[in-house]
């Protein structure tokens, strides 16, 4: 287009639907907070009232929430759970991703094992759920560590993929080399192999996050003896409470999306990258 | 002598790498999958004994009607989902990648929903439909939208469908985009060239060179549509009259608490075998598409 010497003129018509768009975004979490910041006394039933700001900006709904849903444990074990999960991922996945990445090519059994474990993907939560609560209450895993293995289990799949295919970038000559030098396997791997493998930790990192800090059905039937809760876990348990105190029960989900949004501003670019590198490479 | 040696070590070093996750994987997947199948040929509740029934559970789902309208629904749901999520997301990402102010500010905001827990927003959705559109329709006097749909037997699914359409979109766009992204420049110049149209070379160029996108789109929410959970908790618990109650939430809700621990164990068989079939033959599908072009 340069060629011709006109210059690329911006599309308006589109830019403003676009905005308007947004509304279909924006507007829930408006409502969220809105309702969040009003007392009960403010739910009124017409639709000026319903959209309208609070009139005062009180954090009282938010420090009743805090209390009622003990939202300070609830996010500890959000963020622990979510934590060690992308950490043991990162550095188990990646080992599993590159030993199978790297015989499936000459070895029968890595190529069965390659299928065996992505095959895994298909496996729906619902028929491994029932089980899976009988076997964590015996081996005592009826807990937060158990939620975190079923999570290495329940990504693995997707993560071995990701990793086995971003092996194929990596000339084999690299670790060849460092072998001559009398470099063992294991520590090949960890000095060659896996800082090379960078890009697809991230994505590996920002793909088990998101689904594990949203997941409501592993803690649900995993840890529904234990006082433990997570943070989505914690809205449903205290949904009862809440009764109709809409304004205790927004303060409580802003609270919850709160520590999501924040990352999601401060790694917006890693995030979208990081999902949309997943699922092409997937 | 060495060389030998050191690719026997690297074999062996490698195996015991890769064994205890195989067994992980083993005892949390495959286990659980045999074991789920195992009692599915019984008459477990959930506690004390049990008896072997054989197939008779299998015989059971075929004439439960609340098993069949959980497959109803779940269906439904699934492919008006489905379309409506790669159409809508198919022109957003049109409409994002096209010479726009504020694009990544835009894309940005558009992804939002992909981020938020299903739960959380389900709640806030069904305060929108119970209180919110019903006072719009108040105001203005609009008769249909007077009443939450969520509380209507016929309509709730529709609640129900615009949350997850609204949350799946997000992530769709994301992946259209990075589609539209990897066809060049020139191809759309020499189109433009040779006279082509906007929606000529929509069909003629985008579509196709899209294929292997819409590929992954289909089944990636074909799949998560057919497993929803999240938004049946938080905007109906399956109601009202058991007309929301998807395949998953059907086995949690009598599987775990209903005492039909075998019975729905038969149903979530049946239900990871239709799984792995649509996706299969969604991928062999839009393969061949590929392939012919």
């Amino acid at each position: 287009m340069r060629r011709l010497g006109k210059k690329q003129h911006t599309n308006w018509f589109l830019t403003i639907v676009l905005i308007l768009g947004c509304l279909t975004v924006l507007f829930p979490l408006y409502m969220t907070v809105i309702i969040a910041f009003k007392n009960p006394s403010e739910m009124t039933n017409d639709v000026a009232g319903a959209l309208s700001l609070p009139s005062s900006w009180s954090f009282d709904n938010f420090a009743e929430a805090m209390r009622v849903t003990n939202f300070w444990s609830a996010l500890a074990n959000s963020l622990v759970i979510t934590g060690v999960t992308i950490v043991l991922s990162i550095l188990i996945h990646s080992i599993a991703g590159y030993v199978i990445g790297r015989n499936m090519r000459r070895k029968k059994g890595y190529r069965f094992l390659y299928f065996y474990i992505v095959s895994g993907m298909f496996v729906p939560f619902a028929i491994l759920m029932m089980p899976l609560v009988k076997e964590t209450a015996v081996i005592g895993l009826a807990n937060p560590v158990g939620v975190i293995l079923l999570y290495l289990v329940f990504y693995m799949p997707i993560n071995v993929m990701l990793y086995s295919g971003y092996l194929k970038n990596i000339p084999l000559a690299m670790e060849e080399a460092a072998e001559i030098d009398g470099a063992s396997s294991w520590k090949t791997y960890w000095k060659v192999i896996f800082p090379m493998m960078k890009p697809m930790h991230a994505t590996v990192a920002v793909l088990t996050a998101l689904g594990t800090w949203n997941d409501v059905m592993t803690p649900l039937v995993i840890m529904s003896g234990s006082e433990n809760t997570t943070l989505p876990l914690a809205q449903l348990n205290f949904q009862t409470q809440f009764g109709t105190n809409y304004n205790l029960a927004f303060a409580s989900y802003l609270l919850a999306l709160i520590p999501i949004l924040i990352f999601y501003v401060i790694c917006q670019k890693q995030i979208i990258g990081g999902v949309a590198n997943g699922a092409v490479k997937g | 002598m060495k060389p030998k040696r050191s690719l026997l070590n690297k074999n062996r070093t490698h195996l015991m790498m890769i064994i205890p996750i195989v067994i992980l994987f083993f005892v949390f997947n495959t286990l659980p999958l045999i074991i789920g199948a195992f009692y599915s040929l019984t008459n477990y509740r959930g506690y004390g004994s049990f008896d072997f029934v054989g197939g008779r559970n299998y015989l059971d789902l075929l004439t439960d009607t609340r098993v069949w309208n959980s497959y109803l629904f779940t269906f439904k749901y699934a492919i008006v989902g489905t379309i409506l999520v790669n159409v809508i997301s198919l022109l957003l990402a049109l409409a994002l990648n096209s010479r726009i102010k504020f694009k990544s500010t835009l894309r940005g905001i558009y992804f939002i929903p992909n981020i938020l827990g299903g739960l959380i927003v389900g709640y806030i959705f069904s305060f929108i439909f119970t209180y919110i559109i019903p006072a719009v329709g108040q105001t203005f006097n609009i008769p249909w939208i007077q009443d939450s749909i969520l509380a209507d037997e016929n309509l709730a699914w529709i609640g129900v469908l615009i949350v997850g359409v609204w949350q799946a979109v997000a992530m769709n766009t994301i992946i259209y985009i990075s589609g539209l992204q990897t066809i060049p420049a020139d191809v759309y110049e020499a189109s433009k060239i040779d006279g082509a149209g906007t929606w000529c070379t929509f069909r003629k160029i985008t579509l196709p060179m899209l294929m292997p996108f819409i590929s992954i789109n289909l089944v990636l929410s074909t799949k998560n549509m057919l497993m929803v959970f999240d938004q049946i908790m938080s905007l109906t618990k399956g109601g009202p009259a058991q007309s929301t109650e998807s395949i998953s939430y059907l086995i949690y809700r009598n599987g775990m608490d209903g005492g039909q621990f075998g019975f729905q164990s038969a149903n979530a068989v049946v239900f990871f075998i239709l799984i792995v079939t649509i996706s299969v033959i969604q991928m062999r599908m839009t393969n061949k598409k590929e392939e012919q072009l």
